[in-house]
């Protein structure tokens, strides 16, 4: 019998089996959510797909490694890292992308993925191409007869990605530059003619979006693995959940992306591991198709 | 004579906002029909929902007798309708001549037609037309270096080139020098009567749409307001409170 | 055609014939160059001509690589048996075999890469630009992943392609030539499109696509047409660089994304993207200067890589082709499309 149809028929066997791989796959899930929404942040503020949210995401787990290794505490390293990662966009911004806001799409599609290559391949350089992780060492809850384990660090990066993702949308909400922000992506040109800085606050964007990812990064690395090429994989798990979910909306961002994370997981165990990314892009493709036979029957176009 | 384009009851909504609240109108073959209104009347909205550009919320839009309001916009301008836009759009990186043999009516022929060269005759044609709105002598020009004007007059040029039977004109004359608005006019009228083209034109110059139009539709608020002709128009009253905002 | 052009071809020409000859250890590498102009050209006919960044092309260099593999071990002998780790070394090809299998190879390739095309860009391709580029990403990963998981195919540890039968100089002239044969063959294929009504197309696509659909240009079958067409010239490229490197990696070189899969996005916007010569004048300045510096940069290449794609997007957008012709329009003039 082939391995995937024994490992469908283990969970017959053992229905607590399912319920860990998809509960694993949540508890990722959340984190994706994250980088899909630093995604949809940068896409509906500055009108760019930015192609380097991966590579950003997998240097932020690489910087959580580091810190810890300088003694800090783990939890610790998610803030620290997602500092980093805020002066990185900064500067990013100001090195790179200022140049390319405002352009045609083709334009910051080729620069972020340069960006992708550059960064992917620095990871490389500096931390080498091992599987790394960092231990949390919280331990696990044991629930369902011990049949179920629950890692606490997952719970703890579920629970860090929501309180984030909250802070997030009440800083939209109500400060200024959260203001000033929605005020952009909604109409650029009338921000700025009612003085909103439009390039700080595209700056300031980028910059979060890095904090954002940076977080994700340091959370993704306390409970599963990273490699510097990893990033490809997350950017277009959150490209998916992205136009899966529209650019605007958290709660079905959030949604999409714990589903991703289930899926992917539950194929991953019955397929083997080294078909995730695979996986990944296929449903990539599926959703792409599903949305624009949607969209094509009242004529629109994804664009 | 039965009409060429013929709008019953269409309705377009985005989000709250009512941009056509049932408008009807129909264009017979071989007329020139004006479209005019105040800013935010829904004309280019109506334009839009012809050419296909978006779906209908009601109402039926047949060209030639045949239901066109959910066909996709390739295959409407296959039928022969064909429009402008009002912000002028051009394959600003090629040259002009280059702009007038992509817009050949050859692309509907398949494969084949895909893998030959532009024929002679189309070639010509497309001089021709470049001629025609007075671009001859920027034939090698890449189209994104011409002025605003000029590239307005390209893309009438290459609507002609593409063999229309119906040609929705948005705003022909804004932004071309006062000085050749007549010859444009003039070039509309001889497209109309020696290339056969029906013409349905938004404009916002009312003595360039009362000069070159036969019968004219005004549009305000989403809605038809009135319709006859110019004379009928210039005499309606409501048509002039529309314009001065007394609603 | 005026005779300064004639003559520039000739020489051209001639230079193509006589490289091997000329600088016979550098054969391998020369065959290499012409593999490189052929993925700069494929690539811009998307990237370039259409307007349409793909990041996946690498999948259809593979898939040729991989197979004409099959096509070459399968038609002689069981692909399972050959590729597996215990029993591979007692198969072995006599030279009519080899030469038969390769020929059989080199006309599977380009069919398997085309079909590839055709399927993946009917699902992918009514879609525009950004959602193509990200959907491509994804591509040359899945194809790695699938070849390294296939054990038919020897999995992760990869497939060892047939010894050739000739002595060792002869080898490289012959790949030499048939790399030679396939760049010019891309070429020529290339210009003869562009020059159709298919290239008018393709540039309005990569212009104004909704304004193409509005005067009812079949977009999508262009669209479609043109990813098979440069996955047509991939897939032999694959089989031939296959052939030429002996072992197939599925990670590093059939869809070698962070090599091969870079360099063909990076020599089309160095050369010029949009132009038909700009992507060959990368290849050629993007390899050289890769052969003679590369060792200088001491395992920095791919970061450098990186760096390269960016500043060139951010300072030389036009690239070396787009440059000169901005500076110096008289030589380097646009083809006026149409002229008679």
């Amino acid at each position: 019998m082939p391995a995937p149809m024994t490992n469908l028929l283990l969970f017959l066997e053992a229905p607590a089996l399912l319920v860990q791989v998809l509960l694993d796959g949540i508890l990722i899930g959340a984190i994706y959510a994250l980088a899909a929404y630093g995604m949809a942040l940068v896409w509906g503020v500055m009108n760019i797909v930015n192609v380097v949210q991966g590579e950003l995401v997998i240097l932020g787990g690489y910087l959580a490694i580091m810190f810890s290794g300088l003694g800090v505490s783990a939890f610790l390293t998610v803030p620290l890292a997602a500092a980093a990662l805020f002066a990185l966009g900064w500067v990013m911004y100001a090195g790179v992308v200022f140049r390319v806001t405002g352009k045609d799409m083709f334009v910051s599609l080729l620069a972020t993925f340069g960006l992708s290559i550059l960064i992917a391949q620095l990871i490389n350089q500096i931390w080498g191409a091992d599987v790394r992780s960092l231990d949390a060492e919280l331990g696990s809850w044991l629930i369902l007869d011990s049949v179920v384990t629950i890692s606490r660090a997952r719970v703890a990066a579920l629970a860090a990605a929501l309180v984030l993702g909250a802070a997030l949308v009440v800083f939209l909400r109500t400060s200024r530059l959260g203001r000033a922000i929605r005020a952009t992506a909604q109409n650029a040109r009338a921000a700025r003619a009612l003085g909103v800085d439009t390039d700080w606050v595209y700056a300031a964007t980028y910059a979060i979006n890095g904090a954002i990812c940076g977080a994700a990064g340091a959370l993704i690395a306390m409970i599963w693995v990273i490699h510097p090429f990893a990033g490809l994989v997350f950017t277009i798990r959150a490209f998916a959940i992205v136009i899966l979910a529209g650019l605007g909306n958290l709660a079905l961002v959030i949604a999409a992306a714990l589903g991703l994370g289930a899926a992917e997981n539950f194929v991953g165990f019955v397929l083997g591991a080294q078909f995730q990314g695979a996986f990944v892009f296929s449903l990539l493709v599926a959703i792409l198709v599903w949305r624009s036979r949607r969209l094509a029957r009242s004529r629109k176009v994804l664009r | 004579m039965s009409a060429l384009l013929e709008v019953r009851g269409a309705s377009k909504r985005f989000g709250g906002v009512v941009a056509n609240e049932k408008i009807s109108i129909s264009v017979r073959a071989g007329e020139i029909v004006g479209l005019i209104g105040p800013n935010g009347s829904g004309k280019t909205t109506l334009f839009n929902s012809i050419a296909g550009t978006h779906q209908i919320d009601g109402g039926a839009i047949a060209f030639d007798g045949a239901e066109i309001s959910r066909l996709r916009t390739v295959d409407i301008a296959r039928l022969g309708l064909i429009r402008t836009y009002q912000t002028t759009r051009v394959f600003k990186q090629m040259t002009c001549v280059a702009n007038l043999l992509a817009a050949a009516p050859a692309f509907g022929g398949g494969t084949p037609a895909l893998l030959a060269r532009p024929e002679r005759a189309e070639r010509a044609r497309a001089d021709e037309f470049l001629f025609f709105v007075g671009l001859a002598d920027k034939r090698g020009m890449v189209a994104g270096e011409l002025s605003f004007g000029q590239q307005k007059l390209l893309e009438f040029a290459m609507a002609l080139m593409r063999r229309p039977r119906l040609l929705l004109l948005d705003e022909p004359t804004a932004g071309i020098n006062p000085t050749l608005i007549n010859a444009l006019m003039d070039r509309m009228r001889r497209a109309n009567a020696e290339l056969g083209v029906t013409l349905l034109v938004i404009e916002h110059n009312m003595a360039v749409i009362m000069n070159l139009a036969r019968r004219i539709y005004c549009l305000a608020h989403g809605e038809l307001l009135a319709e006859g002709t110019p004379e009928d128009i210039r005499a309606d009253p409501r048509v002039l409170d529309a314009y001065l905002g007394a609603r | 055609m005026s005779a300064r052009r004639w003559a520039l071809h000739g020489a051209l020409a001639l230079l193509t014939a006589a490289a091997p000859f000329l600088l016979p250890a550098l054969a391998v590498q020369l065959a290499m160059l012409w593999i490189m102009v052929t993925l700069a050209l494929t690539w811009d006919t998307l990237g370039g001509q259409m307007g349409y960044n793909s990041f996946g092309n690498i999948l259809f260099f593979g898939i040729g690589m991989y197979a004409s593999a099959i096509v070459q071990v399968g038609l002689f002998h069981d692909v399972a048996a050959y590729t597996d780790p215990a029993g591979s070394g007692s198969l072995t090809f006599t030279p009519r075999e080899y030469y038969l299998g390769l020929a059989a190879g080199l006309l599977a390739a380009p069919i398997a890469a085309t079909l590839a095309a055709l399927a993946f860009g009917a699902l992918i391709l009514g879609l525009r630009g950004p959602y193509f580029a990200i959907a491509t990403l994804g591509l040359g990963i899945a194809g790695g992943e699938f070849a390294a998981a296939w054990g038919y195919v020897g999995g992760a540890s990869g497939f060892l392609m047939p010894v050739f039968p000739g002595e060792f100089g002869r080898r490289a002239l012959f790949f030499y030539a048939l790399a030679a044969s396939l760049g010019i063959a891309t070429f020529a294929a290339l210009r003869w499109l562009y020059g159709r009504r298919f290239g008018l197309a393709l540039n309005a696509i990569r212009d104004d696509e909704d304004k193409a659909e509005a005067l009812g240009l079949p977009t999508v079958r262009v669209k479609i047409a043109a990813w098979a067409v440069s996955a047509f010239f991939l897939g032999l490229a694959g089989a031939i660089f296959g052939n030429l490197n002996g072992l197939i990696e599925p990670r590093e070189v059939a869809f070698s994304g962070a090599t091969f899969g870079v360099w063909m996005v990076l020599m089309a916007i160095l050369g010029g993207k949009g132009t038909m010569w700009g992507p060959v004048v990368g290849a050629v300045v993007f390899h050289v200067t890769k052969e003679l510096f590369w060792t200088y940069l001491l395992g920095w290449q791919r970061v450098a890589l990186g760096v390269l794609i960016v500043v060139i997007v951010l300072f030389f957008p036009l690239g070396i082709l787009g440059h000169a012709r901005r500076r110096w329009p008289e030589t380097f003039r646009a083809r006026v499309e149409g002229a008679a």
